[in-house]
């Protein structure tokens, strides 16, 4: 491995420089369908892992866990190389993971490439997550080639003809392309995928083979002699003559555009800035003499070099000691050292030019999602996320001790993944994670213990409600202590698009007033209300109604922190809130700042708006999963009483032979468990994943146990909370 | 019963008048407070020494949010004692007004303020102060321009300015603030400008600009300061003098306050060469 890993780095380091030459590719796929298998396969044929081991290695799931598991988990970067037509390719390829827990690596994942490859089982066909997917890729400009994998299956398994299985394969194309065409209209005709221009590829990425347009016409094999090799129990042959990597780079190369080609459209999608300044043409021509642009998609921490740091440049030339903008900071960090991905293993080089994924080490300031540059510049579109860290579990120290290094590696992992959200809570020693899921959380717990070494204490996993409202309430006054000043506001439920698409689109507040209100029009906030907003916290806004108030401008400040306050700890048991407009729509101040300090402004606000939430018709969101699961027919009655157990609602079931295809929306609250429950009432045979799903009202019969429930976890008052215990009438 | 404020005077124990330490001696229970105002020279044991009473100091969330006081007061005598002239401090007439909607009589026993002895310590005329402001922390990043304009406004009107402090602020880092709001007037103001075509054409002139800032030429470093440390105290400190010499001045322990100067009579030029130590005029 030595000195085949010397050569392809050689080759690596040489390819960097010609643009056209490299492609940045992500695989994507909804779990299960052979993403990693698929990696593997990849990397044997650029010469970094033995052919044998392709298979059986999961190369990239680099991380124990995940190989125990056998699902990956973080998104792991490698480099190869390819020869087509006579000329090497570099090829950078970005594995993701599958799995819903994780949901917010793929998303960043897709920032870095240009291209990526859609993996469908051609069992299964398209699922939910390839949906999910590859709306996310349509999103960030990264354009589709699909490989079918497993396509042994529908000849060994389902044994269906060969006819059968080229129409079967036919119909997964035209479930893809319709998809594109309704995710992406303006791109489909260009975009549109075909197996006679080789745009789609089929094959097994187990047993290490595939063929497409272009090598059957060089080999030979097409699809008759696929299915008589494949039931002759034959395969070994087919995998010497067709590997699956010659196939799929082929198709990759041919297919997927260049970083030169690909950029001039990709920049105007994930950067706001003039097209027409310096770095906006630098960025549009991949200009490796003009200032450096970097987005930051991946942060690990290494034992010996610390934190590493890993993105795609989009301009400029990256060495060592070249000093970067961190955006949303007003630092700059020097670069200690770059490199590029072998594998799981990090290799130094002299300098990157633009168009390839790097990895730095010395920008310790950087989070996932921030913009590096050689002169300051409009930050790249924030990332998107799908999904919300919706599930907590308290953890504390098992040896009080271990606090402080408990603390520091809660901060680490925070860091690490932006979807963990981590409360840390230093007196009483019970700190907080989110996370996406039960698996997720799980994963991380583990890695507190077992790669950290700090004994911890976990509890069972704890659903985060949020609390909204149903009615308009106010005005509502609130005084100061002291008396001297008088806040009004109104409270009512924010509209649910708007709610939404602040949340999806991670609408936040801006220096550029303009951009702001017109991202807010396009939620579908009115023109008088977009321009009034202050603040926006999650999917809750603060408006100020009012007009020339003397003092108030100075003052907002602390009407701003009163209201983020509230926000993050409602008033009916200290949950976040969700959808609540709150309209400040009259103030008396007084004159001298003393007397409308901190002290006096923010309880008046909290109060104010605490008790306009009570009067609004307060309820609890719970957040929802969707459920799709796969089954043999004769088991269909054991999964739905499962589910209706659950409170799940069924949505839909749909027959395709032997099985049924059911698709549910649960709570969270209710899903715990279901792993290991559907696993004993199917035998096992039951395919099966999840999405997050939104959140929705709870039972209004369920409102006040769980207020409880969450108020005695949280040790305070088992009283539903009044109106009155925050202002007098 | 009854609610009585008593002031304690400016400096120290001693300050409290005759009628003052009756009231003390003759309440059921006394409290105090020292957050609308400092301490300054006083101390609880020797107050307590000197009044013979048991003294219960308040925060402030016992007067402001609770109703603490007024529970006593209603079946007892309460005295609240207080730095001062009680009824100087905003928050003590909310007290006097919630008191007489819960039907308890009030009085109040006054004490010199700080608002008087300035004039003394100084020598400045009592009717020629205009508004009066409190240079207050910054929050975050946002400084309340109340002071400045306060300044600006008065001294338009040829008028003196009081400025109190924030309870331990020094006259030094007023100063500092002052000046940061003036700056930052003058950057947005200068913003505003670039907007506008007459710049874009050059006709702006630098006259223009001093004028915004402050509707004096030079802004506030044109302002006569009169900063005082210690106000009634043996080591009293008066110092008057333009802000880049006055900030470095060394004044001492607080409590400071200052006064912007503005117009002069002679005999108030008089005072503050002789009293103030102030630069030739």
């Amino acid at each position: 491995m030595a000195t085949r890993g010397k050569k392809a780095v050689e080759r690596v380091k040489q390819l960097m420089d010609r643009t056209n030459q490299i492609r940045n590719i992500g695989i994507i796929a909804h779990i299960d369908h052979g993403k990693t298998t698929l990696t593997d396969n990849l990397l044997a044929g650029a010469g970094v892992i033995s052919s044998e081991l392709a298979g059986q290695q999961l190369f990239t799931d680099s991380y124990y866990l995940e190989q125990q598991r056998g699902i990956t988990i973080f998104s792991a970067n490698v480099s190869m190389v390819h020869e087509y037509e006579g000329k090497y390719y570099l090829i950078n390829l970005i594995d993701t993971p599958g799995h819903v827990d994780f949901g917010g690596d793929v998303t960043r994942a897709l920032r870095a490439v240009d291209g990526a490859v859609v993996v469908v089982d051609a069992v299964e066909g398209v699922m939910p997550q390839t949906e999910t997917v590859l709306r996310q890729a349509m999103r960030e400009n990264v354009k589709p080639v699909l490989f079918i994998n497993k396509v042994d299956r529908m000849i060994n398994e389902l044994r269906i003809s060969l006819e059968e299985m080229q129409e079967r394969l036919g119909r997964i194309i035209d479930e893809v392309n319709k998809l594109i065409k309704s995710l992406k209209p303006d791109k489909y005709d260009e975009w549109r995928l075909n197996a006679s221009d080789g745009s789609v590829s089929f094959g097994s990425a187990l047993y290490n083979w595939a063929i497409s347009i272009g090598t059957m016409k060089r080999t030979g094999i097409g699809f008759r002699e696929v299915y008589e090799m494949c039931r002759q129990g034959n395969m070994k042959e087919l995998a010497k003559k067709c590997p699956t990597y010659v196939a799929v780079l082929d198709m990759v190369i041919r297919h997927l555009p260049s970083p030169l080609e690909a950029q001039k459209e990709r920049i105007p999608v994930i950067w706001r800035g003039d097209m027409d300044s310096d770095i906006g043409k630098a960025m549009q021509n991949c200009d490796r003499n003009g200032e450096i642009a970097f987005i930051v998609t991946h942060i690990s921490v290494d034992p010996h070099a610390g934190e590493v740091v890993t993105g795609r440049l989009f301009s400029g030339t990256l060495r060592k000691g070249v000093e970067l903008f961190v955006s949303g900071t007003y630092k700059k960090n020097r670069v200690q050292q770059v490199g590029v991905y072998m594998g799981p293993e990090r290799v130094e080089v002299e300098e990157i030019p633009a168009g390839n994924i790097a990895a730095l080490i010395g920008v310790k300031d950087a989070v996932v999602g921030t913009t590096l540059s050689s002169v300051e510049m409009t930050p790249f579109e924030s990332i998107k996320h799908y999904s919300e860290p919706v599930v907590t579990v308290a953890v504390e120290a098992k040896n009080t001790k271990e606090l402080p290094r408990l603390i520091e590696v809660l901060r680490k992992i925070s860091k690490e993944d932006p979807m963990v959200r981590v409360e840390i809570n230093e007196e009483t020693g019970e700190h907080l994670i989110s996370g996406m899921g039960e698996l997720h959380l799980e994963i991380i717990t583990h890695r507190i213990e077992h790669d950290e070494g700090v004994p911890i204490i976990t509890s069972p996993p704890i659903v985060v409600y949020r609390e909204t409202v149903r009615a308009k309430a106010g005005p509502v006054e609130g005084k100061s202590p002291n008396r001297h000043n008088r806040f009004y506001f109104e409270v009512e439920p924010l509209e649910q698009s708007v709610v939404e698409k602040i949340i999806a689109e991670g609408i936040q507040m801006e220096k550029d007033k303009k951009a702001l209100r017109k991202k807010l029009l396009d939620a579908g906030m009115s023109m008088e209300e977009a321009k009034n907003v202050v603040d926006i916290v999650e999917g809750n806004v603060l408006l100020d109604m009012t007009k020339g108030i003397q003092y108030l401008s100075e003052t907002m400040e602390l009407v701003i922190e009163g209201f983020r306050n509230v926000m993050e700890k409602g008033p009916l048991a200290r949950e976040r809130c969700r959808g609540v407009k709150v309209k400040l729509v009259d103030a008396k101040l007084h004159e001298d700042a003393i007397h409308r300090g901190p002290a006096q402004v923010i309880p008046a606000v909290k109060n104010a708006i605490s008790a306009a939430i009570l009067m609004a018709d307060p309820i609890f969101l719970e957040p929802m999963l969707e459920i799709f699961i796969s089954i043999p027919q004769n088991m269909l009655g054991n999964v739905t009483k499962d589910l209706q157990g659950r409170r799940a609602r069924i949505t839909d079931m749909k027959a395709e032979g032997e099985f049924v295809t059911v698709k549910a929306i649960a709570p969270v609250a209710e899903m715990f468990g279901f792993a290991s429950d559907i696993r004993s009432a199917t035998e096992g045979r039951a395919i099966w994943s999840t999405e997050f799903a939104g959140y929705e009202q709870l039972p209004q019969s369920m409102f006040h146990d769980k207020v409880m429930e969450v108020r005695r976890r949280k040790g305070l008052k088992l009283e539903m909370p009044q109106p009155s215990d925050f202002i007098s009438p | 019963m009854v609610l009585i404020f008593v002031g304690l005077g400016v400096w120290d124990e001693k300050d409290i008048s005759l009628r003052g330490l009756e009231a003390v001696r003759n309440a059921d229970i006394v409290f105090a407070e020292f957050y609308t105002s400092p301490l300054a020279g006083r101390r609880i044991e020797r107050m307590e020494k000197i009044y013979g009473r048991k003294i219960i100091v308040l925060k402030r969330e016992d007067i402001e949010e609770n109703d603490f006081i007024l529970e006593h007061a209603k079946e007892k005598n309460v005295v609240l004692l207080s730095a001062g002239d009680p009824m100087i401090a905003t928050t003590h007439v909310d007290l006097m007004l919630r008191a007489v909607e819960n039907g308890i009589k009030t009085e109040i026993i006054h004490a010199s303020s700080v608002y008087s002895a300035v004039a003394g310590a100084c020598g400045l005329q009592i009717y020629k102060f205009g508004r009066s402001a409190t240079v207050s922390p910054p929050f975050r990043d946002v400084i309340s321009e109340v002071p400045y304009e306060t300044v600006i406004e008065n001294r338009k009107r040829g008028l003196h300015t009081l400025l109190f402090l924030d309870i331990n602020m020094s006259i030094g880092y007023a100063l500092n603030l002052l000046e940061e709001i003036e700056r930052r007037r003058m950057s947005s103001e200068m913003d505003a400008e670039m907007d506008d075509e007459l710049v874009k054409s050059g006709d702006r002139n630098e006259d223009d600009c001093d004028m915004r800032a402050g509707g004096m030429i030079g802004g506030i470093s044109d302002v006569l300061f009169v900063g005082i440390a210690r106000v009634g105290a043996s080591d009293q400190v008066v110092k008057a003098d333009y802000i880049d010499a006055l900030r470095t001045y060394d004044f001492g322990d607080p409590p400071h306050i200052l006064v912007a100067v503005g117009n002069l009579h002679f005999m108030e030029k008089e005072a503050l060469i002789k009293l103030a130590d102030a630069p030739l005029l």
